[in-house]
């Protein structure tokens, strides 16, 4: 019998299967109609389904896009000529704000300028550029400095409206017979000279009195008393093999510091097959940048300095056979340098800072003995930039004060914060009838004045420059004026009745004078368009002949020099900073949080005490002192400060020019006092006593020691000529010593490398601010600088060594090390920051979660991080704070958001601009194509960039001297930069 | 048959095993003692403090602490591998005792435990909150992702930090549940009401107490307890080696994991000390935690501080005899003299001094000295680690970049905040959670109580 297999008790018995849906129905259906009533059965269909999706989406994408905010992108509807979005333009142009001069090319991005670069055509700079030049965008951009409209009254008001008044009053100043003065730093541009003429054709009774806050007046007057000629000479510092600087700070803010340090650079470079450098000896009572990098540097107090001078004189004079004058004892022995001076005679040069018409007569004598006029110091291409008489200034006071004055113009000036007797200025401004300011940004006197007609911003207007005896610059608008401003000079044009505008006088003015002196271009056209490109137009240095001394100047300026020194008594010293200079920049906030070269304090001025004195007193850091019963600082010890003297900045104490300038410091203009005529940078002071107090200064740097480390290299100059690799002995042995047990990095293609010349890096600053600019480094305030929060991606390192009376000062500008065995790199839990094929040190910022470990283990501390959010927040008000104020950021460079870290990247963007540039012209990239902000800054030329596996860049010819070494090399971090050893200039006895 | 002759009997007064229960068990059944209530207010205020705290952190940056760009790392960190050490005696000492087949550890291992778990979970709030965007936290998981796949870096030790912390924080916790399992089962059983039975008896697993589930109950702790082994060594070479692979003087010394592993040791035996004393104190357990178990941890803190003390003076003679001029200079002038001599000699006075007065009988037999000399050790072990983390850092390579570091109310407020959390942690486990592994210590009652012994002979 067939088995039966069964499933089911069910089917074992053939009890008919219990099934709830019609089999025999069902079959008589096809799939789909089965499958379309399944679904027609169920509760959510596909319709519903869709239904609900449709309404999901729609919340969703409504309820999310409400978030965010809607931002437009209108494009051109016609493409303005030349420019692209995305790509960078550079016009030539030209900083000069009265005080500082700078030939300049203005990046210039979708319309808006965000860099300024040294324009390496220009003779005076050669590209090169100072902290202040770079900052000076910024102030294009200052929303709460800047006015913005035409005031009456401190009222808003028209430009037809105020022309109007101001043209009524004008007539009625010139009819009432009183002076009508325009007030004014140095004027250089040739144009705006002879504009001033014609305006005092217009109103007879005009005058223009320049007043320079920080003057040359006694260089112009001795020049004026032992030659006839009132010039400020064009000193060669490249020349002279030996210099002595009495109190000149020529690599920091005497006179024309760019064009100086770039000078003295040549004379210090030892690349190029050079076998010697120049010998520099400094006199001076504060440590200032070029104390900071003197072979032989002595502080004396500003009353020894007449004592030294007339000793080294009639030592020269001895030795030369000229006339000697009877002299105080010297507190310092002057016998060996005149050795030194005589046996480079003809190749020396002695300056003086000093601004007392009689010392610098005796320097002109001593120049005049050593045979200097015509080699190191010349008479024919004068230097324009200082043309101010203190002693006019003086008079202007006392007419206004007798009432003399209908009507004055401040154009620039800004004499309420920066002239000493602030009182009788104030008395005498409150007598002049017709008050006038033509301040771009707000000032203590245009406060005062009653009519204001704001002046366009520099990178706003047209102007030219004579910034040297024939030698010209063209300054031209990279921006249409933001605010409802007016160039100065077309204010000028209309009230003079003239129908030209500026633009248009001065291209009258180069047509008739200059044109005719060049016979390059054939046309005027032509020759103004290639100018205007280039922005110089540079005619041969004049021939010149020296004319005779006038050996009676010399007669009376050697009597006339005994100063009544009170002995004993406390010198106060009043200097320029690097950052501030006379304080015109003191509201823009990268200048504000650039930290001094010297002290390393940023966001104050303060008292430098010398170290002695603070043991003796027993006052430490930050201790407020009471000067003179005067005034309140806080105490900084400045190692070098000479002894008996107290050395305080000017360009702090601002007072009504904006949120970062105002009430920070103290102002010590008012301290200064014409003396003869000349106002004079130190007073002798009575008490200065500790009131107890302490006051918190913000430092970037807190320990001044290398600790005996191998940091800075450094050798004496007869001990390079012997080895070159003298103090540098060690790097042979760590590159003997280079071994890993780890497969190296291979750069095929590029390997970027930075070289800097320790011995050319003057440590001016320039690079730290090119770098902000260029790569939107946040500013972050006092507070959190003083808690070494400092965003800046360039520092310089300053080291003291030997006595703190006098030490030996090192500069060394520290940035990523782009280490290719970089410790930084391996921590990183997320790999935010890795090594690129070009040997560049990359940070991911959108990858990093800010565990810091890196910035713990770089041995650099380069590293920085987001401590805030430092963009768009109110309690970081400075520039990124507004829409006009992030103007000035560069689109090429992320700002960072807060809790990442950040660091110098090389300025990888320029280098991939470089890059993309090269292969779309298709050729290969030219080693000096490629300039990071901070080597195109860099005035001195210090600092070199290129390819490492192109053997003939100047680069791998750099890495491969003997001078060069590796920061920290035994941490066998292989980093890609190179430093090179400090050579001195110290040889005892040497007769060079 | 185990006989204990040379130690004394682990349990004192004559206890049945209904007894055990019903002593350890009270606690959770009485009401909340005054100081319970009193500790407790303070603690929560003390978290709420570090909510605050966290608050600041999280919504203005770390800007708010005071870590800079020279020390990045502070306050946090020190707390970090503060908490993380301690958090190591709970599992050390559960895990090597019972491989070593300590019974004495049966009495102390549960309270050790939850200190674990709660420190460690302390431990991990510091390296989520010292990111500076602790929302992309997820960024440091390793999971295949739309980011390219983006994966992390697996060279870096904050990596093999990340992934050892959670593996411990999962693992001891884990053997710290599953050992409590009978005993939660015991207390369903005693509770009378119907919510702390239903609470209970869904934590008790339903364990009905069989053979089987006994045996496997045992097979799993030694599994557990094999891993937690090799954990409790790893996690703290591990975080060590956070250190131990940079490149600054003062870290990158090889002797870091074993000295950290010691060290977590020691700290965390003596807040397992502190926390004894402080149960059988309060909860009248003295026969359960007596003076001998006491002695026990005393002996042990005894031997690690002479390892710790030769440790420090490895580091010392190291630094010179390596003659790296980096490591001379964080060793001699910024530890034993310098800007933080007070952080370095107050680790030595701590860690390697007073501990040494245990040597002596009569200090471990007086309460009050090792409570104070627990404490003492704790404070020592959080200036280790000021000692490690902030001086190295303050002055490295160039001295330039030297600094200060002293933290902000904030960055204190987090480590007050953690402490509140420990705290309150520790006392929801007095509270709802039986205090002494009561199973455990049933195993060890008969042939170790004083009356059975007896009764034998």
């Amino acid at each position: 019998m067939e088995k039966k297999y069964w499933k089911s008790l069910e089917e074992r018995n053939d009890l008919p299967v219990e099934n709830p849906g019609s089999r025999d129905e069902d079959a008589s259906k096809s799939l789909l109609e089965l499958i379309n009533e399944e679904i027609a059965n169920k509760p959510s269909s596909r319709r519903s389904f869709l239904k609900l999706a449709g309404f999901s989406f729609a919340t969703a994408a409504i309820a999310t896009s409400c978030k965010n905010p809607v931002n437009t992108a209108i494009p051109f509807l016609n493409k303005p000529e030349e420019v692209t979005p995305g790509m960078a333009n550079y016009y030539a142009s030209t900083y000069f704000d009265g005080h500082d001069f700078c030939s300049i090319l203005v990046k210039v991005r979708d319309g808006r300028p965000i860099k300024i670069e040294g324009n390496d055509l220009s003779s005076f700079n050669k590209g090169g550029t100072s902290a202040r030049v770079q900052g000076s965008v910024m102030s294009l951009y200052d929303d709460g400095g800047r006015i913005k409209n035409p005031l009456i009254g401190g009222l808003d008001t028209s430009w037809e409206m105020i022309d109007q008044k101001i043209l009524t009053k004008l007539t009625a100043a010139a009819a009432s017979g009183k002076a009508i003065v325009i007030l004014t730093p140095t004027v250089v541009s040739p144009t705006t000279r002879q504009l001033f003429t014609e305006f005092i054709a217009k109103y007879p009774g005009t005058k223009v009195v320049t007043y320079d806050p920080v003057s040359a007046s006694a260089i112009l007057q001795a020049n004026k008393d032992c030659f006839g000629l009132q010039v400020v000479p064009d000193y060669h510092i490249e020349k002279a093999d030996v210099l002595v600087s009495f109190d000149a700070d020529f690599l920091g803010t005497w006179l024309s510091p760019v064009e100086y340090t770039r000078r003295w650079a040549e004379g210090r470079r030892l690349t190029d097959n050079k076998k010697n450098i120049s010998e520099l000896y400094v006199f001076e009572s504060g440590m200032s940048l070029t104390g900071a990098n003197a072979d032989k540097r002595f502080a004396i107090k500003p009353s020894q300095q007449v004592a030294v001078i007339l000793n080294l004189y009639n030592e020269i004079a001895v030795a030369s056979g000229g006339k000697t004058y009877p002299a105080p004892v010297s507190t310092v022995s002057v016998k060996e340098l005149a050795v030194k001076l005589m046996a480079a005679k003809g190749k020396s040069l002695v300056i003086s800072g000093i601004n007392d018409a009689a010392i610098q007569v005796v320097v002109n004598a001593i120049n005049m003995h050593l045979g200097n006029f015509g080699t190191t110091i010349d008479l024919g291409t004068t230097l324009n930039l200082r043309q101010g008489f203190d002693q006019d200034m003086e008079n202007l006071v006392t007419e206004m004060n007798a009432g003399n004055v209908g009507a004055i113009f401040f154009y620039n000036s800004n004499p309420v914060y920066n002239y000493g007797d602030v009182t009788r200025f104030r008395e005498g401004l409150k007598k002049v009838p017709f008050t006038l300011s033509f301040a771009t940004a707000r000032d203590e006197t245009t406060k005062l004045c009653g009519y204001v007609c704001p002046d366009h911003h520099y990178l706003e207007s047209w102007n030219d420059a004579e910034p040297k005896k024939d030698q010209f610059t063209l300054q031209q608008p990279t921006i249409r004026n933001i605010f409802n401003t007016r160039q100065v000079q077309d204010s000028l044009l209309k009230w003079s009745g003239s129908t030209l505008d500026y633009h248009a006088a001065i291209q009258k003015y180069w047509e008739t004078s200059l044109y005719g002196k060049q016979s390059k271009y054939g046309s005027f056209r032509d020759f103004w368009n290639h100018s205007l490109q280039e922005g110089v137009f540079e005619l041969p240095n004049p021939a010149w002949t020296l004319p005779e001394f006038n050996s009676t100047a010399l007669d009376t300026a050697a009597t006339k020099t005994h100063p009544a020194t009170k002995s004993g008594a406390t010198e106060l010293v009043f200097y320029e900073t690097i950052a501030l200079g006379n304080g015109y920049h003191a509201n823009n906030p990268w200048m504000m949080e650039m930290p001094d070269p010297i002290s390393k304090v940023c966001w104050d001025n303060f008292a430098a005490i010398p170290p002695k004195m603070a043991e003796r007193d027993g006052i430490q850091n930050g201790d407020v002192l009471y000067i003179d019963e005067r005034i309140e600082l806080p105490a900084f010890i400045q190692p070098g400060q000479a002894e008996g003297t107290i050395g305080i900045a000017y360009g702090y104490g601002r007072s009504e020019t904006g949120k970062v300038a105002d009430g920070t410091g103290k102002n010590v203009f008012h301290f200064m006092k014409a003396e003869n005529g000349f106002r004079k940078n130190s007073i002798s002071v009575g008490t200065v006593r500790s009131i107890g107090n302490q006051y918190k200064l913000a430092s970037t740097q807190m320990h001044h020691s290398m600790e005996n480390r191998p940091i800075v290299r450094e050798t004496n100059l007869s001990e390079w000529q012997k080895k070159p690799n003298a103090g540098n002995e060690i790097h042979e042995e760590y590159e003997k010593q280079k071994f890993t047990l780890y497969k190296e990095f291979i750069f095929a293609g590029h390997h970027w490398g930075l070289g800097i010349d320790l011995n050319t890096c003057s440590g001016c600053s320039a690079c730290v601010i090119g770098c902000q600019a260029e790569n939107n480094v946040a500013v972050v305030g006092k507070e959190q600088v003083a808690m070494t929060r400092i965003m800046h991606w360039i520092r310089i390192d300053r080291y003291y060594s030997e006595d703190p009376q006098n030490p030996s000062v090192y500069f060394q500008p520290v940035m990523c090390q782009q280490c290719d065995n970089a410790p930084c790199e391996n921590v990183c839990p997320v790999s935010a920051t890795n090594h690129s094929n070009e040997g560049l040190n990359q940070m991911a910022y959108n990858r990093c979660i800010g565990t810091k470990y890196c910035i713990n283990n770089c041995p650099y501390k380069v590293r920085r991080f987001n401590w805030y959010r430092y963009a768009t927040n109110e309690a970081f008000d400075y520039n990124m704070n507004s829409d006009l104020g992030r103007m000035v950021l560069n689109p090429d460079v992320t700002v960072r958001e807060r809790g990442v870290v950040e660091k110098c990247s090389f300025c990888v963007q320029r280098i991939q601009e470089k890059k993309l540039l090269a292969k779309l012209e298709n050729r290969e990239l030219r080693d000096g194509d490629i300039l990071p902000a901070c080597v195109q800054a860099c005035p001195a030329g210090a600092m070199v960039f290129g390819d490492l596996n192109d053997p003939e860049s100047r680069i791998s010819k750099l890495f491969n001297n003997e001078r060069t070494y590796h920061l920290l090399e035994d941490v066998h971090t292989l980093p890609s930069v190179g430093y090179m050893t400090k050579v001195r200039n110290r040889d005892e006895g040497k007769v060079s | 048959m185990y006989k204990a002759e040379v130690r004394g009997p682990l349990i004192l007064g004559n206890k049945d095993y209904s007894q055990i229960t019903r002593d350890i068990i009270a606690p959770i059944d009485a009401r909340a003692p005054i100081w319970w209530k009193v500790a407790m207010g303070i603690s929560l205020m003390a978290a709420a403090w570090g909510m605050v705290a966290l608050y600041m952190t999280v919504r203005y940056g770390l800007g708010t602490w005071a870590v800079n760009n020279s020390v990045a790392w502070g306050w946090e960190i020190i707390n970090f591998v503060w908490w993380i050490g301690i958090g190591h005696a709970g599992t050390a000492f559960s895990i090597f005792l019972l491989i070593l087949r300590q019974k004495w550890r049966t009495s102390i291992n549960r309270a050790a435990e939850a200190m674990t778990v709660f420190a460690v979970m302390c431990a991990a709030i510091f390296p989520a909150i010292h990111m500076g965007r602790v929302w992309l936290a997820f960024y440091i998981f390793p999971y295949p992702n739309t980011r390219g796949s983006l994966w992390v870096n697996f060279n870096s030790p904050l990596f093999w930090d990340f992934i050892a912390i959670s593996a411990y924080l999962l693992i001891s916790a884990s053997f710290w549940y599953f050992g409590m399992v009978p005993d939660f089962a015991s207390i369903r059983d005693k509770a009378k009401s119907k919510v702390k039975k239903a609470v209970y008896g869904l934590l008790a697993f339903g364990w009905t107490g069989s053979s089987k589930e006994w045996l496997r109950y045992e097979g799993l702790s030694y599994i557990l307890g094999g891993i937690a082994a090799v954990l409790v060594v790893s996690v703290h070479s591990i975080v060590s080696t956070d250190f131990a692979s940079s490149v600054i003087p003062g870290w990158h010394t090889t002797l870091f994991p074993p000295y950290f592993v010691v060290g977590a040791i020691f700290s965390g035996f003596a807040m397992v000390m502190t926390l004894m004393i402080v149960i059988r104190k309060f909860y009248k357990l003295e026969q359960y935690v007596t003076d001998a178990h006491l002695n026990a941890i005393a002996r042990i803190l005894v031997f690690i501080s002479l390892i710790m003390g030769s440790s420090y003076a490895t580091e010392v003679f190291m630094a010179w005899y390596g003659g790296n001029e980096y490591e001379m200079f964080t060793f001699f002038h910024n530890r034993i003299t310098g800007t933080y001599t007070f952080m370095f000699w107050a680790m030595i006075t701590c860690n390697a001094v007073i501990p040494q007065l245990m040597w002596s009988k009569k200090v471990r037999n007086n309460i009050t000295a090792l409570f104070i000399i627990s404490l003492v050790i704790n404070v020592g072990m959080w200036y280790e680690r000021y000692n490690i983390v902030v001086t190295s850092l303050a002055k490295d390579y160039l001295p330039s970049s030297w600094t200060l570091y002293s933290p902000t109310w904030v960055e204190i407020g987090i480590y007050i905040g953690t402490l509140g959390i420990f705290i309150t942690g520790v006392l929801l486990f007095f509270r709802f959670i039986p205090m002494i592994a009561i199973s455990e210590v049933k195993s060890v009652l008969k042939p170790t109580s004083i009356t059975k012994y007896t009764k034998k002979h």
